[in-house]
């Protein structure tokens, strides 16, 4: 297939295989025996706005679902607030152009066997499947409609997708928290079903986390057993970012910027002392913002301790208590990247995340190579973090006595 | 059929096989790359030597070879697009002009992040100081070998 490159000229490159686009990967994945390590990734995604014709009918509102559905066929609408971006960097990144030239088989649902594909190719045991465009979904301005999209989309995940792939599989389920009513009634609904062990805000989104409006949300979650993920993401159309001028520079800032702003005001607001339970994860800001967010809250925290009178101890050590995903791990400066693990306790903190298949992926070697880790940290970060967390049963016997060798066993 | 049974005993007596060349103390190996005729300009060729991946592209009617394993995470650094490298242009007054597609520097590019290297040295465009391992390319009549 060609592709455009400078001045129009045609670059010929191959169909996209991702078994093939990713055959450095399971090298890696072959040399390292990752086979006896339980991995999992935390945040990888799948597209699924070219699933909306199987996802569409399962919203409840008759008028909604006309709406959506025959806007769709008319080809003029945008059903989820649509970002201008370059994630595929003018075709660089070929997977984004060549995407839709991937063969899969009939018969089985084409996200769970390319999930698949990556998954193997990395050497990935279960991934925690996210959608894409819908991580725009908070900034919907119609309420009714982000909760729409949510039942539907969670519907169609929990009854279509994940009984497909056999397990390996599993996700937080995205939830309209515009609408507090309906995110109960959605972790009601759907908060016992296979495959899923909690639910996702979508943080694009200014909406105050604290709300008093939101506790029955959290303790529901919490009462089940389930887990809360935080999933940033980028938006130009932030005003503070309207003056920035490279997708590079939104990029950087947006996926960072907004899980700072809701991380504080969890922290500052003490939903970890009335939270203690309830698992709470950081997806997709890299690490580098959180000893920021902690030097920066504890200073201030130490003179005005009287604008967080639930705190008990000090913010960063709330930030302790939570959990981050690994992507987009900054490893440009390593000493820096050391400090950082320490701050956070990665041991016990840290889960890998690939973000397959954006366009910033991070491999499971990112985490392995790392020289200043010890055997237990890889282990831990690599899935026993994660397994535990989420009760993820070990794929053989070599895993399931590593689990057990570092405390991570909890299944079975 | 002559023709094509010539080119086959000629297929047979070279392509992947390795004849070994003195270089110093070491002994190097010619990898069978291709055909010149047949290496048009602008395009790529992958070939296994040994345990690992060489790129060998044709730019402007030179061969270049490097690893095909990217100096980030691995990927295969040369089996990507090749693009002209991004440029902005000042003016005098140090107001910009906007950005222009070089019209003498090509690079090629990882598809797996993106990470951008320079067609003619093998160095990241990001950070001159990592540079992809190059190999020789030599050839012999109509055959393109690589040398590792």
């Amino acid at each position: 297939m060609d592709l455009i490159a400078d001045r129009g000229r045609r670059v010929t490159v191959e169909e996209l295989n991702t078994s093939k686009l990713l055959a450095h990967a399971a090298e890696q994945a072959r040399d390292r025996k990752y086979e006896d390590m339980l991995i999992v990734d935390c945040d990888a995604h799948h597209y699924e706005n070219e699933n909306f014709n199987e996802i569409l009918p399962f919203m409840e509102n008759d008028v909604l679902r006309q709406l959506t559905m025959s806007g769709r066929a008319k080809g003029r609408h945008s059903i989820v607030p649509a970002q201008v971006g370059y994630q595929d960097m003018g075709g660089r990144v070929t997977r984004y152009p060549l995407r839709m030239t991937e063969k899969t088989e009939p018969g089985k649902l084409r996200d769970v066997q390319l999930g698949e594909r990556w998954m193997d190719a990395m050497g990935v045991d279960y991934s925690c499947l996210f959608p894409t465009g819908m991580l725009n979904v908070g900034l919907h301005p119609q309420k009714e409609m982000e909760v729409e999209l949510c039942w539907a989309y969670n519907r169609w995940l929990t009854e279509v997708v994940l009984p497909e792939n056999h397990g390996r599989f599993y996700t937080q389920l995205a939830l309209p928290l515009s609408d507090p009513e309906a995110s109960l009634r959605q972790v009601e609904t759907f908060g016992g079903r296979k495959g899923v062990t909690g639910f996702m805000v979508t943080t694009v989104r200014t909406l105050p986390v604290h709300d008093n409006a939101l506790m029955k949300v959290y303790r529901a979650i919490e009462e089940r057993g389930l887990s809360l993920a935080f999933h940033s993401g980028p938006n130009w159309g932030e005003p503070v970012f309207k003056g920035l001028n490279r997708f590079i520079s939104v990029h950087a800032l947006g996926f960072s910027f907004y899980n700072i702003l809701h991380c504080t005001n969890w922290v500052i607001n003490g939903m970890g002392e009335r939270f203690p339970k309830l698992p709470v994860i950081w997806i997709e800001s890299g690490l580098a913002w959180i000893p920021f967010l902690m030097q920066r809250l504890d200073h201030e925290y130490m003179m005005r301790p009287s604008e967080a009178p639930l705190l008990k101890k000090k913010p960063s050590d709330y930030m302790r208590d939570m959990f981050y995903s690994t992507q987009p791990m900054e490893i440009q400066d390593m000493e820096a990247l050391e400090t950082t693990f320490r701050m956070m306790n990665a041991e016990t903190q840290l889960m890998y995340a690939s973000d397959y298949p954006h366009w910033d992926f991070d491999l499971p070697s990112t985490i392995y190579d790392l020289p200043f880790l010890s055997e237990k940290a890889k282990h831990n970060i690599l899935g026993g973090n994660a397994a535990r967390t989420f009760k993820l049963e070990p794929r053989n016997e070599a895993q399931k006595a590593n689990l057990i060798k570092y405390g991570n066993y909890t299944a079975g | 059929m002559a023709r094509l049974l010539v080119d086959l005993l000629i297929g047979w007596f070279t392509r992947g096989q390795k004849a070994q060349v003195r270089e110093g103390f070491k002994t190097m190996a010619e990898q069978f790359v291709g055909r010149v005729s047949e290496f048009a300009d602008g395009t790529r060729q992958i070939v296994k030597v040994g345990d690992t991946e060489v790129g060998v592209f044709r730019h402007e009617g030179n061969f270049y070879a490097y690893s095909n394993y990217c100096l980030h995470q691995g990927g295969p650094a040369c089996e990507g697009l090749t693009i002209a490298k991004v440029e902005e242009h000042l003016r005098e007054d140090k107001t910009s002009m906007g950005l222009y597609f070089s019209e003498k520097d090509m690079n090629f590019v990882c598809p797996w992040h993106g990470y951008e290297y320079d067609m003619k040295s093998g160095e990241c465009i990001s950070d001159r100081k990592l540079k992809l391992k190059n190999y020789q390319v030599v050839t012999k009549g109509d055959d393109v070998y690589v040398v590792a």
